[in-house]
């Protein structure tokens, strides 16, 4: 059983079909790229998993059990996280508040627990801040902990996104576009940073444009155009795929 | 119920209805020229009374009234001028408390001026005791006269929209804000002019509704309500909604005598608003807009 | 201003001993009633800037839950169920302690809830209500969802009002006073006044203590982040309507607290309390005080409730707040705590400047 199924995917806004039955596996452990033109359908895909948006048809499976049409809230519960194309950081809140609701769902404490400040919530929140700090770590912002975390700069507030995502210990990750703004060195530095979340057990599922970074990371790639799926193989193959190649034609594809 | 109890709900449904109309139609106006909601329509509706009663003590009933409407259509671009113009794009939030404070405001200014005395223009033609029998219902002329001027109001402006450059203009800003304005139309003042045919309708509806509703400093809070229950039953549309609306609206609180306490018969008009916002946001006649602003 | 909640509290007992002291060294003990009714009415605005700041749901209609509250606990209180007393029901009641004697204005006997349990049935209604509203209006967004609170408070002023059980425009009186707990009463007229005074500035202490905690905890970041972003926070696990529900209900708890204990000391609740007018106050007051700032809020409301009260706004006090209000809105929607009027000014003289259209922000 794979860790994320996809199967006959479809979603329609108006008269533009945004998605038009996609199907893909994510096997546990790897990492996975989606990748495809601008408007491709890549990020409404992401919003259709992670429980954001309800597709017209078709079934998504986390191990085995539907999720589609759930709302966003269970769906991280059951083990999926997410970070964003456009940044959405918590506005007021420092860089390890921010992770630290991203750690929420390792946590029970409710209303009156909070209200009451009772003992056993004080345990639990040291266990949170803690694997706040240690995400915090693993991206390498760990410094900027106590900073308003709007007022970092670009690449530091992604890196303090993906730590958030990250904070809850989710079995699947889905990034969208991390790569984004990038320098090539940071990029390199996000390939490794990459490998590492997944020696740690977190499969990944990566929207991406930067190719170097979707050939050297990805064990497979997934091609979107208008809505379809054309190619879903290892990087090789569909880097020489007839079809892929015509799509990104006239795109720079370095 | 006999069927003569029935008309004369239905009598006095359509005289409060056209009021709740005109209020829902300058909610329209304004919000489809600037996505603003006017908290401060109802009190436009009584600056127009209230300044038509104080005109008529030294002018002619038909020059008290223009005069009332041309103060309040100032007061109208007064308001859109100190308080909405300078802001930019403030959100949803900000502007609804905004014209909210304006209104109590107009208030406490109507109230310092006038005083809590309950005032009202007299009757167009006759007087409180005329009637005419009609299918067996004895009516007043001044209803026929709220009908007449909100009908004159609805066909005005569908005038005005359509066939009118400036109401095309208008149109324009209304669908697309930034678009117009690089077609070079001064948009600023096209917003100030949503604010005063807002205050202009408010203030007329006012004067010919007066005679029977009475007006006193105070009604404006009640008639935003109210309009704005109009406005969303009606999509946020056009006037031919809105004006179907007010009549539902206006019947259905009337008739509720029948079956609630007279005092509950303004929590009525709230009811079916609170109604509308859960089941159908979008009104009776359909709006996109609505349905956007429900969180998924 | 300490960071700690427990600091701050401190701080706030300190004021509160400081200024009764004060009053009484100045000569002006009577100052001590308004300043305890202004801490009922300060629950009811932190209950507020939790909602409008942590939870980010605008509510302009909380005076309904202030007289749902007060108008609970005067009904239960003042009812005379003495004509019934043969009934099981009643003296059910009455052998599990729930009654009451007492006599009333006319001096004749009367059978009435005792304040506890009447206290908690006006609570556990408000809290009812709250819920039962909240589930679709929490669903709503921007100017409808204002609307929609406008509407509910509409609702709710028009049933006092309107309802002669009620007491219609005159509203209810002869509710009696409140035992807390031994030696603390809420109500007793000039006599307890100093203690009232305690009793209402300890009640508030211990809400803000309560309010911190939840704000610093895992709930407290979580609202936060709805407030900050919600849909990234449905993403991160946060159950947002549950959540916005639960802020909505607790606020209205608080409110129809501070309604309940402001009947029992003055003795008596009318529909005024109801009014948009005093829904249109709290938000003014939370406005200026920095939405999602307890302490902010709570000096904001200390202060200009008390000025209000005694009267200083004299007939013009309507307007003062709404000027308050559209000051606020127009040039320091983030609180007049983080004025900075230079800025807001000069953009304001940036947008009426003439030329192309400036009225699109970047």
């Amino acid at each position: 059983m794979s860790l994320l199924e996809i199967a006959g995917v479809s979603k329609r806004f108006g008269g533009l079909q945004a998605v038009k039955d996609v199907a893909f596996r994510v096997e546990k452990g790897a990492i996975k790229a989606v990748i495809g033109p601008n408007g491709a359908g890549k990020t409404t895909l992401f919003h259709l998993v992670s429980g954001v948006l309800a597709p017209d048809a078709g079934e998504v499976r986390l191990r085995g059990q539907a999720i589609q049409g759930r709302p966003t809230h269970e769906i991280a519960a059951q083990g999926l996280s997410r970070t964003f194309q456009h940044i959405r950081l918590f506005a007021g809140m420092t860089a390890l508040e921010n992770a630290m609701v991203g750690a929420h769902v390792a946590g029970r404490a409710g209303f009156l627990a909070g209200m009451l400040h009772l003992p056993w919530t004080w345990r639990e929140e040291r266990a949170l801040r803690e694997r706040a700090r240690e995400a915090l770590d693993l991206v390498g912002v760990l410094p900027l902990a106590d900073q308003d975390a709007t007022r970092l700069s670009y690449g530091q507030q992604r890196a303090v996104e993906l730590a958030r995502a990250l904070a809850g210990g989710p079995e699947l990750l889905l990034l969208d576009e991390p790569a984004a703004g990038l320098n090539m060195r940071e990029t390199a530095g996000l390939a490794r940073l990459l490998g590492r979340i997944r020696d740690r057990g977190v499969t990944l599922l990566v929207v991406e444009h930067d190719m170097s970074l979707v050939m050297n990371v990805s064990d497979e790639v997934v091609v979107l155009s208008y809505g379809e799926k054309i190619a879903d193989a290892a990087p090789r193959e569909v880097q020489r795929d007839p079809h892929v190649v015509q799509v990104y034609l006239g795109e720079d594809a370095c | 119920m006999s069927v003569a109890l029935a008309l004369q709900y239905l009598v006095a449904g359509l005289t409060y209805g056209t009021i709740y109309a005109v209020v829902g139609v300058g909610f329209n106006i304004i919000y489809n020229a600037t996505g603003i909601i006017n908290f401060a329509q109802g009190e436009f509706v009584m600056v127009g009374g209230m300044t038509a009663v104080t005109l008529h003590a030294f002018l002619p009933l038909p020059a008290a009234i223009a005069g009332a409407v041309l103060v309040t259509m100032a007061l109208g671009a007064l308001v859109e001028v100190t308080f909405i113009r300078w802001l930019g794009r403030p959100s949803v939030l900000r502007m609804i408390v905004i014209t909210i404070g304006v209104s109590i405001l107009i208030r406490e200014v109507a109230l310092h001026v006038w005083g809590e005395q309950v005032r009202a223009l007299p009757y167009f033609t006759g007087d409180e005791v005329t009637a005419l029998e009609l299918g067996g219902v004895r009516v007043s002329p001044q209803v026929l006269w709220s009908l007449g001027t909100c009908l004159a109001i609805v066909a005005a402006l569908w005038f005005f929209f359509r066939r009118t450059t400036l109401g095309r203009e208008m149109r324009a800003c209304a669908a697309n804000r930034d678009a117009a304005a690089l077609c070079g139309l001064s948009t600023r003042n096209l917003v100030t002019l949503s604010f005063v045919l807002s205050a202009g309708i408010g203030a007329l509806a006012g004067c010919v509704v007066s005679p029977i509703t009475y007006t006193s400093y105070s009604i404006g809070a009640g008639l935003a309500l109210k309009g704005f229950t109009v406005a969303v039953l009606g999509g946020l549309g056009g006037s031919g909604a809105a004006v179907a609306a007010g009549f539902v609206v206006g019947i259905l609180e009337s008739a509720s005598v029948a079956i609630l306490p007279a005092a509950y018969k303004d929590a009525v008009a709230v009811a079916v608003l609170l109604a509308i916002l859960f089941l159908r946001p979008s009104g009776l006649f359909g709006s996109r807009e609505a349905e956007r602003l429900r969180a998924s | 201003m300490p960071r700690s909640r427990y600091a701050r509290v401190a701080l706030l007992v300190a004021a509160v001993v400081a200024v009764q002291l004060a009053t009484e060294w100045g000569g002006k003990p009577f100052f001590l009633t308004q300043l305890t009714m202004s801490a009922y009415y300060t629950l009811v605005a932190v209950g507020l800037s939790l909602l409008m700041g942590f939870a980010g749901q605008i509510s302009l209609g909380h005076a309904a839950f202030f007289a749902i509250g007060g108008y609970g606990s005067a009904l239960l209180t003042t009812l005379d169920l003495s004509p019934a007393r043969g009934s099981a029901a009643v003296s059910l009641l009455a052998r599990t302690g729930l009654l009451a004697a007492r006599t009333d204005l006319s001096g004749a006997e009367a059978l009435s809830v005792a304040p506890w349990p009447a206290f908690a049935c006006a609570i556990a209604l408000a809290a009812a209500v709250a819920w039962i509203v909240g589930v679709p209006v929490l669903k709503l967004k921007g100017h409808y969802l204002a609307m929609a609170t406008l509407g509910f408070g509409t609702i709710v002023h028009s049933v006092v009002l309107g309802t002669q059980r009620l007491g219609a425009a005159d509203g209810l009186g002869g509710v009696p006073a409140f035992r807390l707990l031994p030696g603390l009463a809420v109500g007793g007229g000039r006599a307890a006044r100093v203690e009232n005074y305690y009793v209402a500035w300890g009640l508030v202490a211990l809400a803000m203590l309560v309010l911190g905690n939840l704000v610093e905890s895992r709930v407290g970041r979580a609202l936060r982040a709805i407030h900050g972003a919600e849909d990234a926070a449905g993403s991160m696990g946060v159950d947002v309507g549950r959540y916005k529900l639960r802020t909505f209900v607790l606020s209205a708890v608080l409110a129809a607290a501070g309604g309940a204990f402001l009947t029992h000391l003055t003795g008596g609740i009318g529909p005024g309390e109801a009014s948009v007018m005093k829904s249109v106050r709290y938000v003014a007051i939370v406005a200026v005080g920095g939405m999602g700032s307890l302490w902010g809020t709570l000096a904001t409301s200390a202060t200009l409730e008390f000025v209000s009260l005694r009267g200083w706004f004299g007939t013009l006090d309507d307007a003062a707040f709404a000027v308050v209000l559209l000051f606020v809105m127009l040039f320091s929607p983030d609180g007049l705590l983080r004025l900075d009027l230079p800025a807001a000014l000069r953009a304001a003289r940036g947008r009426l400047s003439p030329g192309p259209d400036a009225e699109t922000e970047p």
